[in-house]
């Protein structure tokens, strides 16, 4: 799979989950938390949104990992091939 | 009002004999948590023992007309996307677009005491304003008092009871005042008689003070029908006017139910709504020869007046949404010796929110009651219980009249009144209790392994609390895994 098909995942996932938040100027670069109303439950969610939708396992130390949404697609391209 | 018509189930008997989690009662908590198994693919099986679900908060009909019982107000109000609310993290948790709740906030809300009056909004500067003008030695401690509040971790699971009243003294020496800050955050939560531990105080007055009330237009039934959607969606198995004979247990640890048509239900997590003391008196009795006194029954219960009238009260120059009035020098919120006490209510106009969708007027009051009092009238015969409930409703047209000059008797089409019976009735609650037992289990966790309890009970106020307390519990016990749990904790923040 490749990056964009990965961010439009994780895009989707983060719609569904922050649902009335507006991220048509999300920035790829910046801490997820920092634009958003997400909280630890909320990563919680996208972390079980990942493996309910798509089968990956994300394990708890990889958490920071989600931080950003270029570090979602870095960390989770190779696990969606 | 806005018709939102609520789907009749004839869905009794469970059709599996295994489960993923049984959820016992279809209140808001219960309704939450089995949202979110059911989200993460766990296969849940809710049972409920009336034929409706909301539990303590509920709905009936007469006729044309649709009533809401129990619930008065949202607490927890918040605009559309405001940040670290309760509200905006349940709806989130719960997927439910904010639009979808048809909010509307209250105008204004009054503590009525003999020498004073305060009024209150959903911006905390209108109160403290009002306190500045009526107790203006008192105004600084009383942003103290704030501040400190809102740097207190209220949802820490290791605070120690500590006696609110005790930590207030310390921002507000002005008795009275003292007692008008206590007043609506005891009667809208506290299990507790007079006080309040102070981690509930700091959640309450966060609820009702700096976030305020609002209503969903359709009232308790709209966020009914939400969830019912939602637990659709999830797949949520509900079975109504089926409840629990007993919890079935194995070595100290649950296993499953046996429910009150028979059935054995097995499952690795059962999660109860029904109160502590209720929960634990359903353990299998064989298995739990030696089991633990029971936790006490609370003492708060009330009896609640409805009335339909033919002029709303704004049309009698009448605009307060909420009315917390007292008519002692202190307030007196115990277990009355009487059969309910005269001198202090909690009055709700449904009408005066900042949208108005019923067609005529509608007002309710609320008055704590003894139950004991009230249980030993109706297990008598005559007509003693029936006349007592007429003198609650008697009572409530004189407080009417003492608070809205132009009301009258003859504006009334239809009245109905409940006790602490009723109560009883509809929740199981013993002792027709509305705010659970005063020992709580805060992070859900029974002397039973896989037995946990949620809900308004274990000390989160009103149906936003009591949702989000499912919520936690469902997340901390049925979706973390050990490791995340042990790391992140339970976050019960309501």
């Amino acid at each position: 799979m490749e990056a964009g098909e990965v961010r439009k995942i994780v895009f989707d996932i983060i719609e569904d989950v922050a649902l009335d938040e507006d991220l048509t100027n999300l920035d790829d670069s910046l801490a997820l938390r920092e634009q958003l109303d997400l909280d630890s439950m909320d990563f919680l969610d996208i972390v079980m949104e990942l493996k309910k939708r798509h089968k990956v396992e994300v394990p708890q130390e990889d958490y920071p990992r989600l931080a950003t949404m270029n570090s979602c697609v870095e960390y989770l391209t190779p696990k969606m091939q | 009002m806005t018709e939102v018509t609520l789907p009749i189930s004839r869905h009794f008997t469970p059709s599996e004999t295994r489960y993923d989690a049984i959820i016992i009662g279809a209140g808001m908590s219960g309704m939450a948590a089995a949202i979110r198994l059911g989200m993460y693919d766990k296969k849940v099986l809710l049972l409920e023992k009336h034929s409706i679900t909301g539990g303590l908060n509920s709905y009936y009909g007469r006729g044309k007309r649709q009533f809401d019982v129990g619930l008065h107000a949202l607490t927890n109000f918040a605009v559309k996307k405001e940040r670290g609310r309760p509200l905006t993290k349940l709806l989130k948790q719960l997927r439910i677009p904010y639009d979808e709740l048809l909010l509307v906030e209250q105008q204004y809300s009054q503590i009525n005491f003999p020498d004073n009056t305060l009024n209150f909004t959903n911006d905390v500067n209108n109160l403290i304003n009002d306190i500045g003008d009526k107790f203006p030695h008192e105004v600084d401690g009383f942003r103290k008092l704030i501040a400190h509040i809102e740097n207190f971790n209220e949802v820490a699971l290791d605070n120690p009871y500590t006696p609110a009243k005790e930590v207030v003294r310390r921002f507000i020496k002005d008795s009275d005042l003292l007692e008008m800050i206590f007043c609506p955050l005891l009667i809208y939560g506290s299990a507790w008689e007079n006080d309040m531990d102070f981690s509930q105080f700091a959640i309450m007055f966060k609820s009702i003070f700096l976030e305020g009330f609002g209503r969903t237009t359709g009232g308790v039934r709209k966020i009914i029908q939400l969830l019912l959607k939602k637990m659709d969606e999830a797949n949520v198995e509900v079975c109504f006017r089926n409840g629990v004979k007993q919890i079935l247990t194995q070595k100290g640890r649950a296993i499953g139910v046996e429910t009150s048509r028979g059935e054995v239900i097995h499952a690795p997590m059962v999660l109860s709504c029904a109160g502590l003391p209720e929960t634990l008196s359903l353990l299998d009795k064989q298995e739990n020869q030696n089991s633990l006194p029971l936790p006490r029954t609370g003492k708060l219960s009330f009896t609640e007046t409805i009335l339909i009238t033919n002029t709303k009260p704004k049309n009698l120059s009448f605009d307060p949404t909420i009315v917390f009035y007292n008519n002692r020098s202190y307030y007196k919120y115990q277990k009355p010796e009487e059969l309910f006490d005269k001198e202090s209510a909690v009055l709700c106009f449904p009408n005066n929110f900042k949208g108005d969708d019923y067609n005529e007027g509608v007002y309710r009051l609320t008055m704590m009651a003894n139950y004991d009092k009230w249980k030993s009238l109706k297990d008598t015969e005559g007509s003693a219980y029936i006349d007592q409930k007429e003198m609650v409703y008697l009572e409530g047209i004189k407080l009417l009249k003492k608070m809205i000059p132009n009301f009258s008797e003859d504006q009334v089409l239809f009245k109905d009144v409940f006790t602490p019976t009723s109560v009883e009735r509809y929740t199981g609650h013993f002792g027709g209790c509305v705010y659970g037992s005063p020992d709580k289990s805060r992070d859900g966790s029974t002397p039973v392994n896989g037995l946990y309890v949620c809900g308004t009970d274990q000390g989160f106020l009103g149906i936003i609390g009591s949702m989000l307390s499912g919520i936690s519990i469902a997340n901390l016990y049925g979706l973390m895994g050990s490791s995340t749990r042990a790391k992140m904790g339970p976050e019960t923040h309501p």
